[in-house]
């Protein structure tokens, strides 16, 4: 492969340099990096070091418990996949469109989920950094040193995702791993009182929406050399995009752009993504890297993500978050803005669409009654696409006519980003630690790199991976639990002699 | 609830020392945890956070208590759950993946060796950097002593609340009604 940085020329006798974990994004993550004698940057490379095995797992379970299990893909956007899920099963019955009421209640729930998650990802999370340095004092950088410094800021964070967790209770029965959406449809309207209750709250939200909008572009505009060069490369995009152009984080057609914003792919069926996607394996992480097969892996990844869709769409459909998308077009000066801190700034403009939309449906009757449930001729197969935080989401079933799954493939949204999150850190690794003594507050901007993109890289670690494997599990007495073996072919034993079930 | 906290009696003026993890789960556990929503305002006055996903501090140090999301799927989740052990005067197993595995415990009936070879046809790659996996998850329990089980998928805003507010003011944490769920 031809990126740069991926792989040191000559590995051997180079000096190692591990960030484990990437702290502030959820622990499956390492960076390592390889330096000469001269500290000259050599190999850099974003580990996704975890296995789940969802996508085999789901298979043979039956199709109607699957949007309830992959929720526990990852708890920031559970929503996400509990909707993915949904649609493609929604295809597999043939019930496709759902119900008016059944789609606007999971409208809400979505878009409560992008509130709470962007909130979350902002405030909580990549905030420390924005507001008090890269270089900060580690003890202080994290959500309780915002809270005893800029209290008021983080106060609007903290309502603002518990705003949008109400709005996810009230459609889905619970914050997170709710229940409400079911292959063909819903099984529950939002009650009137609770409808009431968030009707109450939504001005003040939208005001705290428009005031998070305000804060990261102000931090864009305060150290715009920062913030328009840290981590910057061009790429193309991707995301979903309504028939009209609108931005549309429920559904739509797949549309990409090159680096230039010119249309490389528009209107795509969301059930034709594997004729337009293709996936590729590396050794050293458990993460595939997805491109556009048109384009062959070197030229053809993409990034997704509020970035990606802020840009990609044509207008938002809402006035108070397409009046902030005109401001931020206008950065790019006619070009499309590559800078990997300003997703923080598109991420709440997203955020304040998200409140415009949900005080848009807590109007619409139709989430107080209605229909349900649609039924159809059944096809026995899939796909369900979503823009879900932090990007295209795609799931995929194969399901038999005994109702047990027989095929799943997921690309997550960290996955569809792999490529650039690689490319960020290297790019950060270039400018900043190449030829430098190795300090806290330098390699920390590798991990502002990788919080622009990505709180929590859960979702990534569905996939089967490649890793290692000869280990034994001791209990405390020294009793062995668990030991299995890989031999030199590379083909994988069980130690048969050890109790590889779980104890009694 | 409007429980008010009350400071850990053992420690006096001292703040309650914490360190989170999640293993091998999903962050919802986390994500319930951050739940408590404003009351967090009130927490941060009676408890210190010490490694965990919401900070940059990378080793647990000396803490009074460990909150663990998730079960153990490779080597590097167990080297993680003996630190917290060895660290955490109580180590609380939080959500149904820290107690029996939860759903990532599914793949516990396959043949992770034929899965790996069905996956990757053209050979199992290695890489040192990717911790060992183990051949089937498990729960924390069966490795390092726990203190107590919050049970949930993930446990409630008000499960954690209770118990915290449990364990501040020096009494045996107790779920009251309605605070046990395994969903
Ligand atoms: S118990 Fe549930 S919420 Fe908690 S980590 Fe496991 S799957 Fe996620």
């Amino acid at each position: 492969m031809a990126f740069d940085l991926e792989t040191a020329a000559t590995p051997e006798g180079l000096r190692r340099v591990a960030i484990d974990p990437v702290s502030r994004v959820e622990g499956h993550g390492k960076v390592t990096i390889l330096l000469d004698e001269a500290n000259r940057v050599q190999q850099v490379r974003l580990h996704i070091v975890e296995f789940r095995g969802f996508e085999k797992f789901i298979e043979g379970r039956p199709y109607w418990e699957v949007p309830v299990m992959v929720q526990r893909l990852c708890g920031i956007c559970p929503v996400s996949h509990h909707l993915a899920a949904s649609k493609a099963m929604d295809r597999v019955l043939g019930a496709h469109p759902v119900t008016p009421s059944a789609e606007k209640i999971r409208r809400l729930m979505h878009y409560g989920q992008i509130l709470q998650s962007h909130a979350l990802h902002f405030f909580h999370l990549s905030s420390p950094d924005l507001l008090f340095g890269f270089d900060s004092e580690v003890q202080k950088r994290n959500i309780v040193g915002v809270i005893e410094k800029h209290p008021d800021i983080a106060k609007k964070g903290v309502m603002l995702r518990k705003f949008g967790q109400e709005v996810i209770r009230v459609t889905a029965g619970k914050r997170v791993h709710g229940t409400g959406s079911v292959p063909g449809g819903m099984n529950k309207h939002v009650s009137r009182a609770d409808r009431d209750g968030l009707q109450r709250d939504i001005g003040q939200t939208l005001a705290w929406a428009q005031d998070a909008v305000t804060i990261a572009r102000q931090l864009h505009e305060s150290n715009a050399v920062l913030y328009d060069g840290f981590g910057s490369f061009r790429s193309n995009m991707l995301s979903l995009v309504r028939a009209d152009g609108a931005m549309d984080l429920y559904d739509g057609g797949l549309r990409a752009r090159d680096a230039a914003g010119n249309i490389l792919l528009d209107g795509a069926s969301d059930q034709r993504y594997l004729d337009l996607i293709a996936e590729e394996v590396r050794p050293w992480t458990y993460m595939k890297f997805p491109h556009l097969k048109s384009l062959g892996r070197e030229a053809g990844w993409y990034r997704v993500g509020p970035l990606a869709r802020v840009q990609n769409c044509d207008f938002i459909p809402t006035p108070l978050a397409e009046a902030q998308r005109q401001a931020f077009i206008a950065r790019g000066h006619g070009v499309p803005v590559h800078a990997t801190l300003a997703y923080h700034w598109a991420r709440m403009i997203e955020a304040l669409h998200a409140a415009e939309v949900i005080e848009q449906l807590l109007a619409d009757p139709d989430i107080l009654a209605g229909e349900l449930m649609s039924t159809g001729q059944r096809v026995g197969e899939g796909v369900g696409i979503i823009e879900a935080p932090r990007g295209t989401l795609i799931h995929h079933y194969r399901v038999g006519d005994d109702d047990l799954v027989t095929m799943c493939n997921l690309i997550v949204s960290t996955t569809h980003n792999n490529q650039a999150m690689n490319e960020a850190v290297r790019s950060v690794a270039r400018e900043y630690l190449d030829g430098q003594e190795l300090t806290e507050g330098l390699l920390n901007r590798i991990e502002v790199a990788i919080r622009a993109y990505d709180p929590c890289l859960s979702c990534a670690t569905h996939a089967l991976g490649q890793m290692p494997l000869d280990v034994s599990l001791l209990d405390a007495d020294g009793t062995v639990l668990d030991h299995v073996l890989k031999s030199h072919d590379g083909s994988l034993q069980r130690d048969l002699a050890a109790p590889v079930g779980l104890p009694a | 609830m409007t429980t008010t906290l009350t400071p850990y009696p053992a420690h006096g003026p001292r703040k309650l020392k914490v360190a989170t993890v999640s293993l091998a789960g999903c962050f919802g556990c986390h994500m319930s945890f951050l739940d408590i929503d404003e009351r967090l305002l009130e927490l941060i006055e009676h408890i210190e956070f010490d490694r965990s996903p919401l900070t940059d501090i990378k080793t647990v140090g000396h803490c009074d208590l460990g909150l663990i999301e998730g079960g153990l799927c490779n080597a590097e989740n167990v080297q993680v759950l003996r630190e917290f052990r060895a660290h955490c005067k109580t180590l609380v197993a939080v959500g149904a993946c820290a107690i029996n595995g939860g759903l990532p415990a599914q793949r516990n009936h396959l043949d992770l060796g034929r899965l790996l070879t069905d996956v990757y046809p053209q050979g199992v790659p290695n890489d040192p950097e990717l911790p060992l996996l183990l051949n089937h998850v498990h729960p924390i329990h069966e490795v390092v002593h726990v203190d107590y089980f919050l049970p949930g998928c993930p446990p409630s805003a008000d499960a954690f609340w209770s118990f915290l507010t449990d364990l501040m003011a020096g009494r045996t944490p107790h779920l009251g009604h309605g605070l046990i769920h395994y969903d």
